[in-house]
């Protein structure tokens, strides 16, 4: 009879399961006597797949010298990161991409604040043993990604690589499969940059010609170049590096053919209107040095953080990406914030309160 | 103590008895749940394409436009592969476990096979990615055969059990009028097994549509993409909704929602057929 009870008992309470814990130890600080920086935080965060090495080395650098404060930062992409910031499941999100107008009101935490944390090339990587150098314009890719160019002899690819002997060989298109940040920059890069000649408009998950193939991540994308010839694809520079893959000088606003560089990338950060919120977009920027298919990411966060440990631990962890964090890009394929644009985000951390 | 037992029943018994219904009640209103969040939450995408999201070929989140018949086909037609391969494969093995293997093989083989159904299905994928995907590309058929092989264990251990249930004495009785062991499987198995063997391999149908990660990661993500031929890439239904949903917002969201819900309603369908039609052969059996 005892044993039935208890076993009822057990039962009833599954039903009463509370759900995950919302953003962890939220509320906990009034019951505590210590003073905050004594007491242990722990910051949960998500999102961008683009970010995520930066933040797995500065999370070590961090907790070294802050040994009471712990960083989780897991993967799941830009849009799952901004969605979960919103729910308030996590304490801070990475993100490629600003909130879209109609989910930001549905954010639960107030006004929430962008601080960038770096710049990145993708690369226009090719596989075509005999052709180290190639160089491309704006809308000889919008047609190669639209098939529009399937042979890589094709006049449009003569016309930007005079010099260079092109065989002629089928173009394999290599692209996405699942839905990605990058996608969408690139896209993007493609509306700005070569506009009536694009048509596929711009987003995580484009409608693609039918004869492309698809591989999941950057990495995918990278290994299915590598193995095909003929191929061509978008990976970001440190997908393509370790692959091995070879890209190509894209033709940028001044006219200029530029390698995908993290110094032409950070260049392109310097040459960009931002507005005040710190939100802008580092695609087609001026410069004659700038690479033109730069992106950005940004670290999101609520600017009321409703504790003040956890309000002073986060302020600590951005404060270090944003200082000696950026010393570690280089080293990992990644550009630095171009100098004023780094002050600006230092300077936003005032606007973080507990 | 006997007299303990003969009075009314026990508090025990009311808590049981109450358990029971309380756990079999839960399935329901989960499954209800779900089918009605879903449902709900999918009608933004359909009221907006309306008939258009069943017959339409295109799919542009940019535009706006969603049809879902491009992925229907890509389910369809790698789940018919897999039963085409996995069908008579698994009928086979079940044949040679019951009737021809000897004993002391039976029991080796049954774990052997049931340990290919316990091969997470995400291996299935990278193995594919792997193995098929540089000879035969990222396409219907790779995901095909990769289904072929997750759903030939639940498919011979159904027909495992429904070929069980021939009556030894119809066996015999084929013997005894001198069959062949060949001539008393067509003469006295066949006939008593077909139905149930229809069964067991439309669950495993029903299985091969849902099945997720595997054809993600395998059948090339095209979009728009309706074609015959097997060796191009194509699309299904679960794969789509996992490649997509993480960067998906408004429309789209409900769109890929819409997605699942008709999954739900067609696997469900080919899964109650299913199992009526074994029941039937059973309940034939029985008599």
């Amino acid at each position: 009879m005892l044993k039935t009870l208890a076993l009822f008992a057990a039962f009833a309470a599954f039903a009463f399961v509370p759900g995950c814990e919302k953003g962890s130890d939220r509320g906990s600080a009034a019951s505590t006597t210590a003073p905050p920086s004594a007491r242990h935080v722990t910051l949960n965060a998500a999102g961008s797949t683009f970010q995520t090495q930066f933040q797995q080395a500065a999370i070590v650098g961090f907790e070294k010298d802050h040994p009471n404060i712990t960083v989780n930062y897991g993967e799941g992409g830009s849009g799952r990161g901004r969605q979960q910031l919103a729910d308030m499941v996590i304490d801070f999100a990475g993100t490629d991409a600003p909130f879209h107008a109609e989910d930001l009101s549905k954010a639960k935490g107030g006004a929430i604040l962008y601080f960038p944390l770096l710049l990145g090339p993708i690369t226009v990587s090719y596989n075509l043993p005999g052709v180290p150098d190639l160089r491309l314009s704006p809308v000889t890719i919008a047609k190669i990604f639209q098939r529009e160019i399937t042979t890589w002899n094709s006049p449009e690819i003569v016309a930007d690589n005079p010099r260079a002997t092109l065989p002629t060989t089928g173009i394999v298109l290599v692209r996405r499969s699942d839905g990605s940040g990058t996608t969408e920059n690139f896209t993007k890069y493609l509306e700005v940059a070569a506009p009536g000649a694009w048509k596929l408009k711009s987003g995580a998950s484009i409608e693609w010609p039918a004869d492309t193939v698809a591989g999941p991540g950057n990495g995918g994308v990278a290994q299915i170049i590598k193995s095909t010839t003929g191929a061509i694809g978008y990976v970001d520079l440190s997908d393509a590096k370790a692959a091995g893959l070879r890209f190509a000088a894209v033709k940028n606003s001044a006219g200029k053919y530029i390698q995908p560089t993290t110094g032409s990338a950070s260049t392109a950060g310097e040459g960009i209107d931002v507005r005040d919120d710190l939100v802008f977009s580092a695609l087609d920027a001026k410069g004659d040095t700038s690479y033109p298919i730069t992106y950005q990411t940004w670290l999101i966060v609520y600017a009321k953080q409703g504790d003040e440990a956890k309000a002073s631990a986060v302020k600590e962890y951005i404060k270090y990406l944003l200082t000696s964090g950026q010393a570690m890009l280089g080293g990992l394929d990644y550009a630095p914030l171009p100098k004023t644009l780094q002050e600006r985000a230092l300077a936003q951390l005032a606007k973080i309160q507990g | 103590m006997a007299t303990a037992f003969a009075g009314r029943p026990a508090p025990a018994d009311h808590a049981f008895r109450w358990i029971a219904i309380g756990s079999a009640a839960i399935v329901l209103v989960v499954l209800g749940l779900i089918a009605a969040v879903m449902t709900a939450r999918s009608i933004p995408a359909l009221r907006a394409m309306g008939f258009e999201f069943f017959v339409s070929r295109r799919w542009s989140p940019a535009n706006n436009v969603y049809g879902a018949l491009p992925f229907m086909w890509g389910t369809l037609y790698t789940s018919l592969i897999a039963i085409a391969i996995a069908g008579p494969v698994s009928v086979g093995v079940a044949l040679f476990i019951t009737e021809v293997a000897p004993r002391w093989m039976t029991r080796p083989l049954v774990h052997v096979i049931d340990l290919l159904a316990v091969v997470p299905s995400v291996v299935f994928g990278l193995w594919g990615i792997l193995v098929l995907a540089p000879t035969l590309g990222r396409c219907v058929l790779t995901a095909g055969l990769i289904l072929g092989m997750m759903v030939t264990p639940i498919i011979t251990s159904l027909a495992r059990e429904v070929i069980e249930t021939t009556p030894a004495a119809e066996k015999e009785a084929a013997f005894a009028l001198g069959a062949t062991r060949w001539e008393m499987i067509w003469g006295a198995v066949w006939p008593h097994s077909k139905s149930g063997l229809v069964g067991a391999v439309m669950l495993g149908l029903g299985r091969a549509m849902g099945e997720t990660i595997a054809v993600a990661l395998t059948i090339g993500s095209a979009i728009g993409q309706i074609s015959i031929n097997p060796l191009k890439s194509g699309n299904s239904m679960p794969a789509a909704i996992a490649n997509q949903w993480g960067e998906a917002f408004d429309l789209q969201k409900s769109a890929l929602i819409a997605l699942a819900v008709l999954l739900f309603a067609i696997t469900i369908a080919v899964n109650l057929a299913a199992t009526a039609i074994v029941l039937r052969s059973r309940k034939r059996s029985s008599r």
